[in-house]
């Protein structure tokens, strides 16, 4: 059992939540709420990861982050080391990855708020903050729940586009994925039916904490 | 302390509208569906902004298109009943009264609760209690803000009659305790007309006409869009006893009033709906007829319509009757002002929600 490589996916996984948490509710309300222009361009850039291979996901990545690029000498020049095969490329790619499985659900969140309920929060005399704080949140959390489960499990879970940005560092950017796909390239089927094992564990007991917290909510809210 | 409304637009629907509403008064906006007034209340509360508009509360400029002043709603004091209430769905009652104080305080949030008479149902959800329920928990919310302007819009629409009737009552009572301007907004005449104290027609944007109830609900061309069946003349009257066989007698200053089951105890203070085209006139008293309820009074003015109908304002003690009837019967009664006639009303033509408690301020003549 690599623990290593199952702390990282955790670590991954809990980085890439905890950025897209903000980022989903921001995107997913103005999605939900607005109408411009370029909306049904945005979501379809949104939804591209969805239907793109991770390979070629990747490979753009690796282009646009790489050496001579001008992200990859930014961020060259900002923290003295490059960001592809890093844990932090590895960070900025699954929070781009994951944008469709955050933004989506808590687009639909927000969406199934009416908007007399918005109108009669600020008729209430609530700021745009409050409203968002004390009527939005609450009203959308469902949404939001399901955005970052859904979020977590996937980049556990994610391979094609860690092996092009990442490499295989061990505790650096060698996840439970990788790990899994190392043994049994190794032959070493053991070890590789016990990772997968405890992947599926984490998998199962995540989404059923979704369905549990999802279904208390509904109840809350009927 | 007045609210000062005028608003142009071309889009969503043409728009062109003014009016004025004083402190502690009742207006009704009346029109069809699409006729513009609930967007007119959507501009008072800044969730609509049209081309040219300007609004004025209690001297401030809420919104002036032209100074470029545009108070965002969380900053107007508006209170605002929405048509489908849009209460807080995660809040009990009292959270949702709470979320529009300033200072959130639940003792006070309770006794609003109260004046709206819903007692003991503070911690229910919203999904958990009736349309009329609901309704109330959205007037304490918008009370609660203590609002400088309380819009209503449809308030009524979606509970059912029993529970109109009863929240008619309850909104007449409030008022006693309401200081500043309320906007109603309905397509019921019979609402507008026992609730309001002026009322504005609006058909296709533009105003048809102003004036108090009593005007317009009598005036053929302003509510020939509404349906002149709707005219109508309202007497106020005093419950005097419900008798065993389903009629109540009420004491009105033009007479005894025979009317099917009044609610309400003896000794209330009401108001009567008498439907204008229901009336019957007859120059001699009549004998041996069905009809409960026959009030002498004198021919104050006759107006003749553009078809083939005449209305004929009867005064009785300082109140009036109206009675619309044909041309032609006019004619041939001879009818001219200061005649006297008898106005023949059924009892059954008068409806259980046409008679309303009447505000506790109201004289009765």
């Amino acid at each position: 059992m690599d623990w290593a490589a199952l702390w990282l996916s955790m670590r991954l996984a809990g980085w890439t939540v905890a950025i897209l948490l903000p980022v989903s509710v921001l995107m997913g309300r103005a999605l939900a709420y607005r109408q411009f222009r370029a909306k049904g361009l945005v979501e379809a850039l949104v939804m591209l990861p969805l239907v793109l291979p991770p390979t070629v996901f990747g490979f753009y990545l690796l282009v646009a982050f790489g050496r001579n690029s001008p992200i990859g000498d930014l961020w060259q020049s900002l923290f003295g080391h490059q960001l592809v095969f890093t844990f932090q490329g590895l960070v900025v790619a699954s929070v781009i990855f994951n944008l469709p499985f955050a933004i989506q659900p808590a687009q639909r969140g927000f969406e199934a708020i009416p908007v007399e309920v918005r109108e009669a929060a600020s008729c209430s005399g609530m700021s745009p903050f409050a409203s968002l704080w004390k009527i939005e949140l609450p009203l959308a959390w469902p949404g939001l729940m399901t955005a970052m489960v859904l979020t977590f499990a996937h980049t556990l879970g994610e391979f094609g586009i860690v092996l092009m940005v990442g490499g295989s560092i061990p505790g650096e950017t060698k996840t439970i994925a990788i790990a899994i796909y190392d043994r049994v390239q190794g032959f070493d089927d053991r070890g590789a039916a016990t990772m997968s094992a405890v992947l599926v564990a984490i998998s199962l007991f995540t989404i059923a904490v979704t369905y549990w917290l999802s279904a208390r909510v509904g109840r809350r809210l009927s | 302390m007045a609210l000062e409304v005028m608003a142009q637009a071309t889009r969503p629907i043409p728009l062109d509208i003014a009016f004025r509403v004083e402190p502690g008064e009742l207006l009704a906006l009346v029109g069809h569906s699409g006729s513009g007034k609930t967007t007119l209340l959507r501009c008072i509360a800044g969730l609509w902004r049209p081309e040219c508009a300007r609004v004025v509360v209690n001297g401030a400029i809420w919104l002036d298109t032209i100074a470029k002043i545009d108070l965002p709603t969380h900053r107007r004091r508006v209170g605002i009943v929405f048509q489908n209430y849009a209460l807080f769905p995660h809040m009990t009652a009292v959270r949702n009264v709470m979320a529009a104080m300033d200072a959130p305080d639940r003792a006070e949030a309770e006794r609003t609760l109260d004046l709206v008479n819903l007692h003991g149902l503070a911690d229910r959800k919203p999904a958990q209690l009736s349309g009329g329920q609901q309704q109330r928990v959205a007037l304490a919310r918008a009370l609660a803000r203590r609002p400088q302007a309380l819009l209503l819009d449809e308030p009524f629409s979606a509970v059912d009659r029993a529970t109109r009737e009863k929240l008619y009552g309850e909104i007449i009572d409030l008022r006693r305790h309401l200081a500043m301007p309320v906007v109603l907004v309905t397509h019921d005449m019979n609402e507008a007309q026992l609730l309001a104290d002026r009322m504005v027609v609006i058909e296709q944007g533009r105003v048809v006409r102003t004036g108090t109830t009593a005007e317009v609900m009598s005036d053929p061309e302003a509510l020939r869009a509404m349906g002149i069946r709707e005219i109508a003349a309202m007497l106020p009257a005093i419950i005097a006893e419900h008798g065993v066989d389903g009629l109540s007698r009420l004491d009105a200053p033009t007479g005894p009033l025979f009317l099917p089951q009044v609610e309400g105890a003896p000794g209330t203070r009401v108001r009567v709906r008498i439907m204008a085209h229901e009336v019957i006139l007859s120059r001699v008293r009549p004998e041996g007829l069905s009809a409960q309820n026959i009030i002498a009074g004198t021919i104050a003015r006759i107006v003749p319509g553009v078809g083939p109908g005449a209305m004929v304002h009867i005064d009785v003690a300082g109140h009036e009757i109206l009675a619309r009837i044909t041309r032609r019967a006019a004619d041939q009664m001879a009818l001219v002002p200061g005649d006297t006639v008898h106005a023949i009303v059924k009892s059954m033509s008068v409806a259980r929600d046409h008679v309303a408690r009447a505000p506790s301020t109201m004289k009765t003549g």
